[in-house]
């Protein structure tokens, strides 16, 4: 058993263990629940690392390959008669999502270390939650990726519908059922690539090398890109976030919004670009049409929330839209800057909604115009929050800036099917939102924070716990290292998006020749 | 020599590492360190900062001479992010005369600024956040200005922009610090979205000349590791040459607009320029600090800094110069009529910062005297501007407001403060020796002589206002008989706060007399006459100036309001700053958040969601529809059977029936 079999199956392991622990015994769930999470970010670090010494030397060959290198790969025979395995491996972009999960899962349990309601049943649900998205990331296998894809999303329905706020049980069923639709495009997606590819195997990397039709290309890449897209919260069909993350309870919105929207992004690079490269030439530019809408859009959405959750989700929907944004521009900054904005606004989400945990377990309000001058009071969380807040309107020195900047830089630069000025005035009107992310922000968190304090039951409450300190200071210190030392990410990843790229650039070529 | 200099060159990191080392330890350490310790570290590592840059000032015009222009060194650098092969950026220190004259006034008055605050600070509840906030901007500013590429630049110019945020809302209950720190931030934020657009088109068109350019000069640009928006390649003549053929200049033209976008916001040129008289609420050294001399240069330090291409497109200098222009005259009328102490300072701030880029917009290959004349004014400015500001907070520490008719007869009461506040204003009216005649000489002599006339009129008009409002508060706040309790009881302020404000004192008076053009030029050879009758002209409108404000204030009546009633509706609209403000609220307010967001939200609810809704209700519907033919009934079902049955074998019956 490989390194990736066990962190994948250890969050699940956890999930067994804590069933078995007696429901009085709460306490010592998330004591186990930290261990594991702790012990998983050791494995992750030691599992980057164990990446690197494989693929340092090949970074150089990378460039012009065509071919994805997967490193530490287990793989076993599953059902042979269909050609599915059990298919492990990573690459550039696999382990940055690995590092980001980690981080995530770690703080989330620190952050929800005062759930006292049915404790037992909810860190169960959280930690197969978990094995699911791990699993998303290491599979190279599209049978194995669609299982654990779906075992990442449909536990969300009940973690929401249970331990949710609000009209939970309406939010949790809108969004399983709209992420449901996009598994079943997805699912479409796959059994057509399986079926047009002519060799038995669900294979990743197998049928990466195969040719595909043009014109099924042009009806099959849709499906991936709108499947994956929901989730990644493209617009018009982002509206099970605003609902979803506001019901949810802290972690959850800090895995959901942090990590699991990520799927979406990194299943569209991952599969639906990289075997479909002329159909997303072909659509590409049309979609990035809709994801520039995504980003604007998404940010004036914003200015008008009073709900802290809605404000941070509508501000999600506007950074996810950087993330499809950046993959449409189909060249090397674009998409590099694409995953690296998934791992910016994962750590940069996963803090807000866990801040937003812990001030509204003080104020027991989450109404931004009935709180003020929490700065008094709270003044860690309110620096948290200001840090946070500036990620997220891409202060350099904090990981937005990179990230946007790598996408903005890719939308200007475009590439040699677009029009130029197309891709350039999208760009234009995409760069805009920082400005109005700028606007929202600071009227929010002004409005929250600062001025004199407001009600006055307000003036007793106490500031961030050590666990709660402990959890957000990690997360910014997140923020500070991609902000301040992207390299190691960036070189990472860009290992893995010149085989995308170059696939891209081949059927470039093809589709000229035609 | 060169041993000092290649040992300071190579510590130069230094410079901005010292106030950041500040930073980190006064805000992570600020409960151990208590508050008089956090302060005095935070003092003290800038001081460093300062004596380093003053030293590497000294060794670079030691080893290298002056009288031309100075090499440009980066001596110091970082790779930090690579975007793709070919278009990597590093962070590292430039050292060139430019950066070293503002590394020197920027470490300067930080140090004096920080020192004065220790004072001036004492006993406020956020003593050492306010120190690691200080120390902050210190390392963003110097970072600006030793960035040796665009985007180091960019970087740092946001964070100048946060620390400035951070201060200005430093007071963080008060609802009116609070607005100011958000819109400065916002206005300026607006403003960089230009600096952003231009960064963009400079490195997608000089990354596809890049290569090119390489090989022709055989590697030079790859073996030097230069790299595509370094100054050093985008300000070379094979760029700026290919630039001026692109298109006939119009992309050049462009992304310089852009660039001096982000310029004009953060030196708050019109109609960017709200934000700076809102910044007023943040505590008074900051001011003085950031707010005027040192951060709101940055748009002049940016023209300056890219002024090789700017002289590659006249339209863009001229934008610059009409831009400029227009700010210094409109921003001086409305200084005539303010009466709170520190506005009267901003809106001057606004009208020196636009005879800088006037300044610059005069200049151009063939006449290049404006460039020194903006860059020397922008080192004298810093210094008497910064000397009023501690000035002004001297005299509203000890009277407890800021509006100069609570004032007067300070000078009796506070006489160091009153001696050094009247240098600072006699250097920005322009009266010899001091330090303000020489740079504003040089700016009037450097519009004149390249030909703006018009430019040169508008600029001894200023001069004029300049004197005329100067001295208005001058009379009012210094002279007039105390109009208020406090203004008798008025106390001269500690010695921390004195002792700054001597040593600005005095450079306030000295600064003028350096021979600046053999230390900052541009590297365009020019001859020029000196025109005996520009210092003239222009201590004439000051003198003009001062008795004119002498006659209407100093009286036993104010005359002032009665030419203030006789002027009416002028008056009213320069006292309510030509409403732009009520403007721009109007533009966000009551345009954009009521008719972009407002519907946004509603249609994301309402129609978007509401579609997603509506389907989901279409699939209940169909299903409850479904429902009511699953009824149960044996009798039912046979109906259905039977009729089906009846359908199928009649349309049977007519498909195969040989007519």
């Amino acid at each position: 058993m490989g390194i990736l079999s066990v962190l994948v199956f250890l969050p699940l392991l956890t999930a067994f263990i804590v069933v078995l622990v007696p429901e009085q015994k709460w306490q010592r769930i998330r004591w186990i629940c930290l261990a594991s999470t702790a012990l998983h970010l050791l494995l992750t670090a030691l599992m980057t690392w164990r990446f690197w010494a494989a693929a340092g030397q090949n970074v150089t060959v990378d460039r012009k390959s065509l071919l994805t290198e997967v490193y530490l790969t287990e793989k076993f025979t599953w059902f042979e008669r269909f050609g599915v395995d059990y298919y492990l491996g990573v690459d550039g972009m696999s382990v940055a999502m690995m590092i980001l999960t980690s981080i995530i899962i770690f703080t989330g349990v620190l952050a929800s270390w005062e759930v006292e309601n049915r404790t037992k049943e909810f860190f169960a649900l959280l930690f197969v939650l978990v094995t699911g998205v791990f699993g998303v990331f290491v599979s190279f296998d599209l049978f194995l990726f669609f299982v654990f894809y779906e075992v990442a999303v449909l536990p969300m329905y009940l973690l929401i519908g249970v331990w949710g706020t609000g009209p939970k049980e309406y939010s949790a069923m809108k969004l399983t059922l709209m992420l449901m639709v996009g598994s079943a495009l997805i699912l479409a997606g796959i059994l057509a690539v399986y079926h047009y590819a002519g060799i038995t195997t669900f294979d990743l990397i197998q049928l990466s090398q195969v040719q595909y039709p043009v014109d099924m290309q042009t009806w099959v890449f849709p499906l991936f890109f709108f499947g994956f897209g929901v989730l990644g919260a493209l617009f018009p069909f982002h509206t099970w976030s605003p609902d979803g993350h506001a019901s949810a309870p802290t972690a959850v919105s800090m895995l959901h919004a942090g990590v699991l929207m990520k799927l979406g992004g990194y299943g569209i690079l991952r599969v639906g670009v990289y075997l479909l490269p002329e159909g997303a030439i072909q659509w590409a530019l049309g979609l990035m049409v809709l994801t520039t809408i995504n980003i604007i859009y998404g940010a004036f959405g914003a200015i008008r929330q009073k709900d802290l959750k809605y404000f941070t989700a509508y501000s999600s929907v506007s950074h996810c839209g950087f993330v499809l944004f950046g993959i449409c521009t189909l060249n090397l900054m674009g998409m590099k800057g694409a995953v690296l904005q998934m791992f910016s606004h994962g750590i940069m989400t996963g803090l807000f909604f866990a801040l937003i945990g812990m001030v509204y377990g003080r104020t027991h309000t989450r109404m931004i115009p009935e709180m003020g001058g929490l700065a008094k009071v709270m003044p860690w969380l309110a620096v948290c929050f200001y840090i946070g807040g500036l990620a997220s309107l891409g202060l350099p020195g904090l990981s937005g800036f990179v990230a946007e900047s790598h996408v903005f830089l890719g939308g200007f630069f475009g590439n040699q099917w677009f029009d130029a000025g197309v891709t350039r005035a999208l760009t234009v009107i995409a760069t805009m939102s920082v400005v109005v992310t700028a606007v929202y922000v600071l009227r929010g968190l002004a409005q929250a924070f600062q001025g004199p304090i407001v009600d006055h039951e307000f003036e007793h409450l106490t500031d961030a716990k050590w666990f709660e300190k402990f959890s957000t200071g990690t997360l910014i210190v997140a923020l500070f290292v991609v902000g301040l030392v992207p390299w190691f990410l960036t070189d990472m990843i860009e290992t893995s998006v010149y085989p995308i790229l170059n696939r891209i650039l081949q059927a470039g070529t093809l589709v000229g020749s035609n | 020599m060169e041993e000092n200099w290649k040992c300071l060159s190579e510590l130069s990191w230094l410079i901005p590492g010292l106030p950041l080392l500040g930073f980190v330890l006064v805000g992570l350490g600020r409960r151990w360190l208590g508050e008089k310790l956090s302060g005095w570290l935070a003092t003290l590592l800038v001081g460093g900062a300062a004596g380093l840059a003053v030293a590497t000032a000294w060794t670079y015009f030691g080893y290298f001479g002056i009288g031309g222009k100075g090499p440009t060194v980066v001596a110091w650098s970082l790779p930090w992010v690579s975007y793709q092969e070919l278009l990597k950026v590093s962070v590292g220190v430039l050292i060139d005369p430019l950066s070293l004259m503002l590394m020197v006034v920027v470490t300067g008055v930080s140090t004096l600024v920080h020192l004065y605050s220790l004072g001036y600070m004492a006993g406020d509840s956020g003593f050492s956040r306010y120190f690691a906030f200080l120390n902050l901007f210190t390392f963003s500013m110097l970072g600006l200005v030793i960035a040796p590429n665009l985007l180091q630049m960019f970087v740092f110019w946001e964070l100048v922009g946060a620390s400035s945020f951070f201060l200005i809302g430093f007071y963080y209950t008060k609802p009116s610090a609070v607005a100011a720190s958000k819109k400065a931030f916002i206005v300026t934020r607006f403003a960089d979205l230009g600096f952003l657009l231009g960064i963009l088109l400079l490195a997608y068109y000089g990354f596809l000349m890049f290569q090119d350019l390489d090989s022709l000069q055989s590697g030079a640009y790859t073996s030097a590791g230069l790299q595509v928006l370094d100054f050093e390649y985008l300000t070379s003549l094979a760029v700026v040459n290919r630039f001026m053929e692109l298109q006939g200049g119009t992309v050049l033209t462009v992304a310089l607009v852009l660039l001096f976008m982000g310029a004009a916001g953060k030196s708050a040129m019109f109609p960017l320029h709200i934000w700076l008289p809102d910044a007023m609420e943040g505590p008074t050294p900051v001011s003085a600090l950031i707010h005027a001399a040192t951060m709101v240069v940055a748009g002049v330090y940016l023209v300056a800094r890219l002024f090789p291409l700017f002289a590659g497109s006249p339209s863009a200098l001229e934008l610059v110069m009409v831009v400029g222009a227009f700010t210094s005259l409109f921003a001086a009328s409305i200084a005539c009529t303010q009466d709170d102490i520190k506005r009267i300072l901003a809106f001057s701030t606004l009208s020196q910062l636009g005879y800088m880029m006037l300044a610059l917009g005069v200049a151009s290959p063939a006449f290049p005297l404006g460039f020194t004349a903006s860059t020397f004014h922008l080192f004298t400015h810093a210094f008497f501007k910064a000397l009023l500001f501690l000035g002004a907070g001297s005299v509203i520490h000890a009277v407890h407001s800021n509006n100069i008719w609570d004032m007067g007869g300070l000078a009796k009461k506070m006489p160091f403060t009153h001696a050094f506040f009247l240098i600072a204003t006699l250097a920005i009216a322009g009266i010899p020796p001091f330090a303000g005649f020489y740079s504003k000489d040089e700016i009037l002599l450097a519009a004149l002589t390249s030909g703006h006339t018009w430019v040169f009129g508008i600029g001894l008009l200023v001069a004029g206002l300049t004197a005329f409002y100067m001295f208005r508060l001058y009379w009012v706040t210094f002279i007039r008989p105390p109009s208020s309790k406090a203004a008798e009881h008025a106390h001269e302020s500690p010695w921390l706060m004195i002792v700054p404000m001597n040593v600005l004192a005095i450079l306030s008076v000295v600064a003028g007399w350096v021979h600046f053009d053999d230390y900052v030029n541009s590297g365009f050879q020019y001859m020029v006459d000196h025109d005996s009758r520009v210092p003239l002209l222009a201590s004439g409108a000051a003198v003009i100036g001062i008795g004119w404000s002498a006659v209407l204030y100093l009286g036993q009546k104010v005359k002032a309001t009665a030419v203030a009633r006789a002027a009416g509706a002028l008056y009213r609209l320069i006292k309510r700053k030509f409403y732009v403000d009520e403007i721009y609220q109007f533009v966000t307010h009551q345009v954009i958040f009521r008719f972009i967001a407002s519907p946004v939200a509603w249609f994301d609810r309402q129609v978007v969601d509401g579609l997603m809704n509506l389907s989901a209700a279409a699939t209940r519907a169909m299903g409850v529809g479904l429902r009511t033919l699953q009824t149960g009934q044996i009798q039912t079902y046979s109906l259905w059977f039977i009729m089906g049955g009846m359908l199928v074998i009649f349309s049977i019956w007519i498909t195969f029936y040989p007519y």
